[in-house]
């Protein structure tokens, strides 16, 4: 029984290991220093990153509580990945943060509460990995002590994250008034579309659009990613956001299958909203990381498009494009953070003329950008057309006249920073960044992600063949 | 080397090049990229001419009909069972017609540069692009699948931006490369959204499959697709104008063609190969892809596209009478020619006797690519030799650019339609399908043909003519070998060109097809041409003030056309005034008023609680639990009252 506890749950233990041994290596005074330890980091994270490969079988632990099945796994790997790089590209920082092992373990905490909730069988359980999974972001939000804004995105974070809980629990309560039981498989049998069953749904899905920050739940987003130090806005708007929507497709197809046509019309309002709003506000920003806090709205008002198709293809649309969304993303961050780094410059009136100083990350920056706007051939595009299919599955041709206008909409918002980099007329001339072996590596990878992935129709048969045994 | 992989190496070639020059350009001395990227088009060539042999001549024909021969087949994103989008190259006879077009135009518009952008700055990167663009629109030619064809579209657009764009320092190109690109970007919507309906009707993204499916009366496809209307037209009526959509903005049709004359602002060589022989016709080119479908399955979009390109030439030719700048007169006699090869495809049916209207536009597309990129290059080194666009600025350069002067004069006839040059065979051929089967297209569509005359030798008489030679003058052509001789190989296509036996080749139904040439039908077009050019002569030989008192007597009119008949104008008005008066005002007001407002508010009222607590700004948070609670509410009502 243990032994199968184990390998079931290899995720979660592995990780929990990790936290331990950066805790003895705290204790043993090796964070000093850094650099060393950062290398010791390193490997534990390539360790895990491998580990998730070996197959696993599917099987379910402590009467249903927690499960885990090949499409969860995936999920668990594309997170690793996204760590991984995350990682990788934060280097630098970290080191000069001088608290690593404190910022890792936060970190680590995190995924393992991702972990939890991809793998759980109940509701309380998916409650619990929620909340551990963002607690510790608050403290990395403000794990700049030396900045205010830092400490105020620390802040904003954990009260209105507290105020969606809040919203949430009393969500899961009124679910549990009607229908007597909170296992997932209880929901499946016994929901009804009854007015007490929609009102926790809602609830309960404002907590959940919170996380994703669908609009209107999405004000926290701007100040948060803006405040936070880079490396966490990334792991904020990758990371997290897509372990949400990964346990979000779940709870809506299975969980709350009943209730689909309720919920088709509200994540279509949602969707609207947060296309609209992101792009739209996207587009007055001057600072990147407030852009990017705009544009990631934008993009997940879009998932929810696929995720509207209600069929297999909205999950395999779904994950298929959050890959290539963590890649994009992973890419823009890791740039923006190189050159904040440097020169402390973050807005895009900075980043004039980068094209004729940095022309590497200035390309690299575009070529993100545009799988982010959905501009063949990048992978975004497939992504973005896979979504879009997958919406018209389910018939709602009005969410998809809109999907489509942003679509273009969208285009104009990433192109005026495109325009910046390669047109525009420097007014200061932006000093050639020194690149550092991992950050670059971690470009390159995304870059090939970008590009390749489009065409790897075998990536998405892949995910179809393990979502259709579901 | 087989068949397949030499048409594999025809588009890989290019593609070669730009990846040499483009990664490695660094490393290469500057005199000699220009050079590389020339020889590695100049053996795309080649391969094309072996190809185009082995298809016409070889394996093409089966059982007296021209079939599809397909290669490099790869399965590639299946979307589900039935539906995946695969990969490959096609050979058909209008494929292999435009793969000849293309990679003889690119080379040489690659060895044309070699003179005209000689200590150009940005030399490599300027044949880097070349490159890629000539890569891209192979592949958009060759591409097996609506969806292939798609993905190179969109890669034809991104090339043409970056070469539009190229001399960036300056505003005009910069702007007018945002143009092109964001106006055939709204076009292309229009183009993936058809896609989409025909991929959902008919199951399949595949050419083959789709014709096979939506051009037999009776299938269960097509019957599936015609059945139900949307405001009077069907679900494929609506995809194929859909798609219609995208290749008119790309053919810069009528609204869409605001982007070609702003596109000048490019090297002239670019718009030879891009604004006159290749990018442009690809609407074209998809249009007569399709052709069958539209033909059987929506005669009644073939119908718009004939009526969009008769009302384009005629209206495009109308502007090209007043403009001043060269490159301006021959982008809008571009816009008309390629109205005319629309509208020879729009006048064509399915069924015997029906389909000459579709070699017609074939044939003129072939013919037209050859003299057009020959003007273009002319005006290419007038332009190099005067430093101006500007007609005034010209005048009496027959003495000092005598090869420059024969060959514009051989493709001004050409394009005008006298015999026996190439123009006049395939707008014969296009004038005899217009008259049998739409009166009123023909009688446009013969307006148009005159005014084509008319303003292109007002062209030459005002460059070659109008002002007495400068007996010293030095000759303008000395040493620019390499601009001369890509110009006297265009000639002899522009001259040549007509007497290829076009209809056994090309058809719609793969079958030869006799295209008539009789005397009763030439007579009007030609007279009427030769007319216009009399009265060029006349006006513009020598400097009168009779074209000014003609503007006088014209007034409003000319006014109009000379601006273009304000088509800029009111784009801009519904730009500026309808779109951002209605979206962006109310919702920069909804920004500063209510988002900014209600923080603000709920910020000075907690600044006023407590000086610790404003430090944090938790004013905002406040504001933001509100909209929280709000959308929870909004929620909560809207599914009650739908479903409770």
């Amino acid at each position: 029984m243990i032994n199968e506890s184990i390998i079931i749950m290899r995720f979660e233990w592995l990780i929990s290991l990790m936290i331990v041994v950066l805790f003895i290596l705290n204790l043993m005074g090796v964070d000093k220093k850094p650099e060393r330890f950062m290398n010791i980091v390193n490997v534990m994270l390539i360790i895990n990153f491998v580990a998730g490969f070996i197959p696993i079988k599917d099987g379910y632990l402590f009467q249903g509580f927690y499960h885990t099945t090949a499409l969860i796994v995936l999920e668990k790997n594309i997170l690793n990945l996204g760590l991984l790089l995350i990682a990788f590209s934060a280097k630098q920082w970290i080191i000069e943060s001088k608290r690593p092992a404190e910022f890792f373990m936060l970190m680590f905490s995190s995924v393992l509460g991702m972990y939890v909730m991809l793998s759980s069988g109940h509701i309380l359980v998916l409650y619990l990995g929620l909340e551990l999974s963002s607690l510790p972001l608050a403290a990395l939000a403000a794990f700049n002590t030396d900045s205010r804004k830092s400490s105020e995105a620390g802040v904003k974070y954990i009260l209105s994250s507290a105020f969606s809980t809040g919203i949430t629990l009393f969500g899961i309560s009124l679910l549990y008034g009607a229908v007597g039981n909170l296992g997932f498989d209880a929901i499946i049998q016994h929901i009804h579309e009854d007015a007490l069953t929609l009102t926790a749904f809602v609830f309960i899905l404002a907590g959940f659009s919170f996380k994703m920050s669908i609009v209107p739940f999405h004000m926290w987003t701007a100040d948060v990613f803006e405040g936070a130090p880079t490396p966490v806005t990334n792991y904020l708007a990758v990371v997290s956001k897509g372990s949400v929507i990964f346990i979000f497709i779940t709870v809506l197809y299975t969980v709350f299958g009943k209730l689909e046509n309720a919920w088709l019309l509200a994540i279509s309002v949602l969707s609207v909203m947060s296309m609209t709003v992101g792009n739209i506000f996207a587009l007055r920003q001057q600072n990147l990381k407030r852009f990017l806090a705009f544009s990631s709205i934008a993009q997940v008002g879009f998932v929810l498009v696929g995720i509207a198709g209600a069929s297999n293809m909205g999950t395999d649309s779904v994950v298929y494009f959050l890959v290539i969304y963590l890649l994009s993303n992973i890419a823009l961050f890791s740039i923006v953070e190189a050159i904040s780094d440097e020169t402390g410059k973050v807005t895009i009136s900075d980043y004039k003329g980068l094209y004729k100083s940095n022309p590497f990350y200035a390309i690299i920056f575009t070529v993100a950008l545009f799988s982010l706007a959905g501009v063949p051939p990048t992978a975004g595009f497939f992504g973005k057309l896979f979504l879009l299919t997958s919406g018209m599955g389910s018939g709602m041709y009005v969410l998809l006249g809109f999907a489509t206008i942003n679509l273009v909409l969208s285009l104009y918002t990433y192109l005026r920073v495109v325009k910046a980099m390669f047109i525009d007329k420097e007014e200061e001339r932006m000093p050639i960044i020194k690149k550092s072996l991992l950050t670059n590596f971690v470009l390159a990878v995304c870059l090939i992600g970008i590009i390749v992935l489009g065409f790897a129709g075998v990536f998405y048969q892949y995910i179809d063949s393990i979502s259709s045994q579901l | 080397m087989t068949l397949d992989n030499i048409v594999l190496l025809i588009p890989l070639l290019p593609l070669l090049s730009f990846l040499l020059l483009g990664l490695a350009g660094k490393h290469i001395s500057v005199r000699f990229s220009g050079v590389i990227g020339s020889v590695i088009l100049g053996a795309s060539l080649v391969l094309a001419l072996i190809t185009a042999y082995d298809y016409f001549f070889a394996i093409g024909k089966q059982g007296g009909e021209f079939i599809p021969y397909l290669t490099a087949q790869l399965n590639w994103l299946p979307f589900n069972s039935d539906l995946s989008i695969n990969l490959g190259l096609v050979l058909d006879p209008i494929s292999v017609m435009m793969l000849l077009v293309v990679t003889f135009v690119s080379t040489m518009v690659h060895v044309y540069s070699l003179g005209y952008m000689k200590g150009e700055e940005r030399y490599t990167t300027y044949y880097a692009y070349l490159g890629l663009f000539t890569f891209t629109m192979l592949g958009l030619v060759l591409s097996t699948n609506i969806f292939q064809m798609y993905i190179f579209w969109e890669l034809v657009g991104v090339s043409s931006y970056l070469l539009i764009g190229f001399y960036f320092s300056r505003p005009s190109a910069v702007a007018a490369a945002k143009k092109a690109f964001i106006v055939t970007r709204f076009a292309d919507l229009g183009f993936l959204i058809g896609i989409l309906m025909l991929g959902y009707g008919a199951h399949s993204y595949d050419f083959f499959t789709l014709i096979d499916r939506l051009s037999h009366p009776g299938s269960s496809y097509l019957v599936a697709m015609t059945g139900a209307s949307f405001l009077g037209m069907s679900t494929l009526t609506w995809a194929l104008i859909l798609v219609f959509i995208g290749g008119a903005g790309k053919s810069a049709m009528f609204p869409f063609h605001i982007w070609l004359p702003d596109a000048m602002e490019g090297p002239t060589p670019i718009s030879a190969l891009i604004h006159a022989a290749t990018m442009v016709v690809a609407g074209v080119y998809l249009v007569a892809r399709l052709f069958p479908i539209f033909a059987v399955g929506a005669p009644d979009a073939l119908t718009v596209v004939g009526y969009v390109g008769a009302f384009t030439a005629l209206f495009a030719a109308t502007i090209a009478c007043t403009q001043t700048d060269i490159k301006k007169v021959l982008a809008y006699s571009t816009i008309s020619q390629i109205g005319f090869m629309l509208f020879a495809l729009g006048v064509a049916g399915w069924g015997p006797g029906k389909t000459e209207g579709f070699t017609a536009g074939m044939f003129h597309l072939f013919t037209h690519a050859s003299f057009k990129a020959l003007l273009f290059l002319g005006a290419g080194s007038i332009i190099h030799a005067v430093h101006s666009n500007e007609m005034k600025d010209m005048g009496g350069l027959r003495k000092s650019m005598p090869i420059t002067h024969i060959t514009f004069l051989l493709a001004a006839l050409a394009i005008s339609g006298i015999p026996p040059f190439a123009g006049f065979f395939s707008k014969e051929a296009i004038f005899s399908a217009a008259e049998q089967s739409n009166p009123i297209i023909y009688w446009v569509g013969l307006i148009a043909g005159t005014l084509t005359a008319f303003y292109i030798f007002r062209l030459y008489f005002m460059i070659f003519w109008h002002k007495t030679p400068d007996a010293h003058a030095h000759n303008h052509e000395k040493g620019e070998w390499a601009m001369m001789i890509p110009m006297m190989l265009l000639a002899v296509g522009a001259v040549f060109g007509g007497f290829i036996p076009f209809g056994d080749f090309i058809s719609a139904t793969g079958k030869p097809l006799e295209l008539p040439i009789e005397l009763s039908h030439i007579i009007l077009p030609v007279g009427l041409g030769v007319l216009s050019i009399v009265a060029a002569a006349i006006l513009y030989r020598k400097e009168s003030d009779v074209p000014q008192r003609i503007v006088n007597a014209l007034g409003g009119f000319y006014r109009a056309a000379y601006r273009k008949f304000y088509i800029d104008e009111i784009y801009l008005f519904i730009t500026k005034k309808i779109v951002f008066k209605l979206m962006g005002r109310p919702s920069a007001w909804f920004d500063r008023n209510v988002v900014d407002g209600t923080v603000q508010k709920t910020g000075s009222l907690t600044i006023a609680l407590s000086h610790a607590i404003k430090r944090v700004q938790s004013g905002k948070l406040q504001a933001y639990t509100m909209y929280f609670f709000g959308g929870v509410l909004l929620l909560v009502v809207l599914l009650l009252y739908k479903f409770a």
